[in-house]
């Protein structure tokens, strides 16, 4: 389970997150939305433990999250951080030397199932192969949490579609949490459990995305709007 | 690319018609294997839990049976599949008639034209 309990970060003068406190259980996707800046990315740092709360605490399965905490989590930049001279092969041998949780065997059905090319520099892949061959990387993990900070963003819908696939086909919810951030939201919809909604650093509502539908008989998009608007 | 989703009804409820359908129209046959939970989830592009109260929901009704380490079964009884028929076409001719009769027309208005489309082909 995650726990924050009154996280606060600031950047300088900056205020990114405002006292906020969420819990999420296990076996979920959840999805993290928001407007650009809200504050999506800073939560997913913490609970990555890729930057410490100026006050309050993040708990991953009882546990402060800090660098250690990498042993529990997958996580998936917006960025692209990969050394751009390696191949597709060596760039998964990268991994499986760096992380011990690391299971070859599927990375490289995930590799055929994304047709990744494995002799292709990086530096010479699309932007939308560079984009699966991150998911590759970051599902290849056997971690109890992977989070991903907008795995969809700036790629062509046939990207989009084969990662939303490969995400349902490679992840075990029976072991596995995933929280990713998005702005797609019409896309991901169908493959969220629950929904947590920030503003200006603030968390405004948590809700199951099946009880948006049948409570207020909202979709997504129109359930974010509307409570952006209030 | 997988069906699109009505966006205001939960889509466990809408997956529960599409399969309903499915056995109505004989594309899946009493006794038969559905899909195991990852595969739909797979092919409908929805999350696996999702599937998982699909089934949940069918397996309440009667209408598929859950055998352990084996998977799930549309059921071979005769009585639930006649009856969830019979409930499809109550709910089709209840939407039918109402929207009809909101928009002003008579029973006999409904009537004739149905009879009419029924050996016409059209109205």
């Amino acid at each position: 389970m995650i726990q924050l309990e009154g996280v606060t970060k600031r950047y300088l003068t900056k205020k990114a997150l405002n006292g906020i406190s969420l819990q999420i259980e296990p076996g979920h996707i959840v999805g993290l939305i928001g407007s650009n800046g809200s504050g999506k990315s800073t939560t997913l740092k913490l609970i990555s433990g890729l930057l410490q709360p100026t006050k309050g605490t993040v708990l991953i399965d009882g546990e402060m999250a800090n660098r250690r905490i990498c042993r529990k989590i997958a996580y998936l930049s917006e960025l692209d951080a990969y050394y751009s001279f390696f191949t597709v092969k060596q760039t998964v041998d990268f991994y499986e030397q760096t992380f011990s949780d690391f299971n070859r065997e599927k990375a490289e059905e995930m590799l055929d199932f994304m047709k990744l090319d494995r002799t292709q520099n990086v530096k010479h892949l699309s932007k939308g192969n560079r984009g699966r061959l991150k998911i590759v990387v970051t599902l290849a993990r056997e971690v109890p949490f992977i989070l991903m900070d907008e795995p969809l963003s700036g790629l062509d819908p046939m990207v989009r579609s084969s990662i939303i696939k490969g995400l349902i086909s490679f992840i075990d919810l029976e072991k596995q949490t995933v929280i990713l951030t998005t702005h797609e939201l019409q896309e991901i919809e169908p493959l969220l459990d629950e929904v947590i909604l920030i503003k200006n650093g603030e968390i405004l509502d948590q809700k199951s995305v099946e009880d948006i539908r049948s409570n207020e008989n909202l979709s997504l998009v129109d359930w974010m709007v509307e409570k952006y608007d209030q | 690319m997988a069906e699109l989703f009505n966006p205001s009804v939960p889509i466990y409820l809408q997956l529960c018609e599409r399969i309903k359908n499915k056995i109505i129209r004989g594309e899946i046959g009493m006794g038969e294997r559905l899909p195991s939970v990852r595969d739909l989830a797979i092919d409908s592009g929805v999350n696996p839990n999702t599937v998982q109260r699909t089934y949940r929901e069918l397996e309440e009704t009667g209408i598929v049976e859950k055998k352990r380490g084996q998977g799930t079964f549309v059921t071979e009884d005769p009585a639930i599949l006649h009856q969830m028929r019979e409930e499809l076409k109550a709910s089709h001719i209840t939407l039918f008639v109402s929207e009809m009769r909101e928009m002003g027309y008579s029973e006999t208005e409904m009537l004739d034209g149905l009879k009419l489309y029924l050996d016409r082909g059209h109205v």
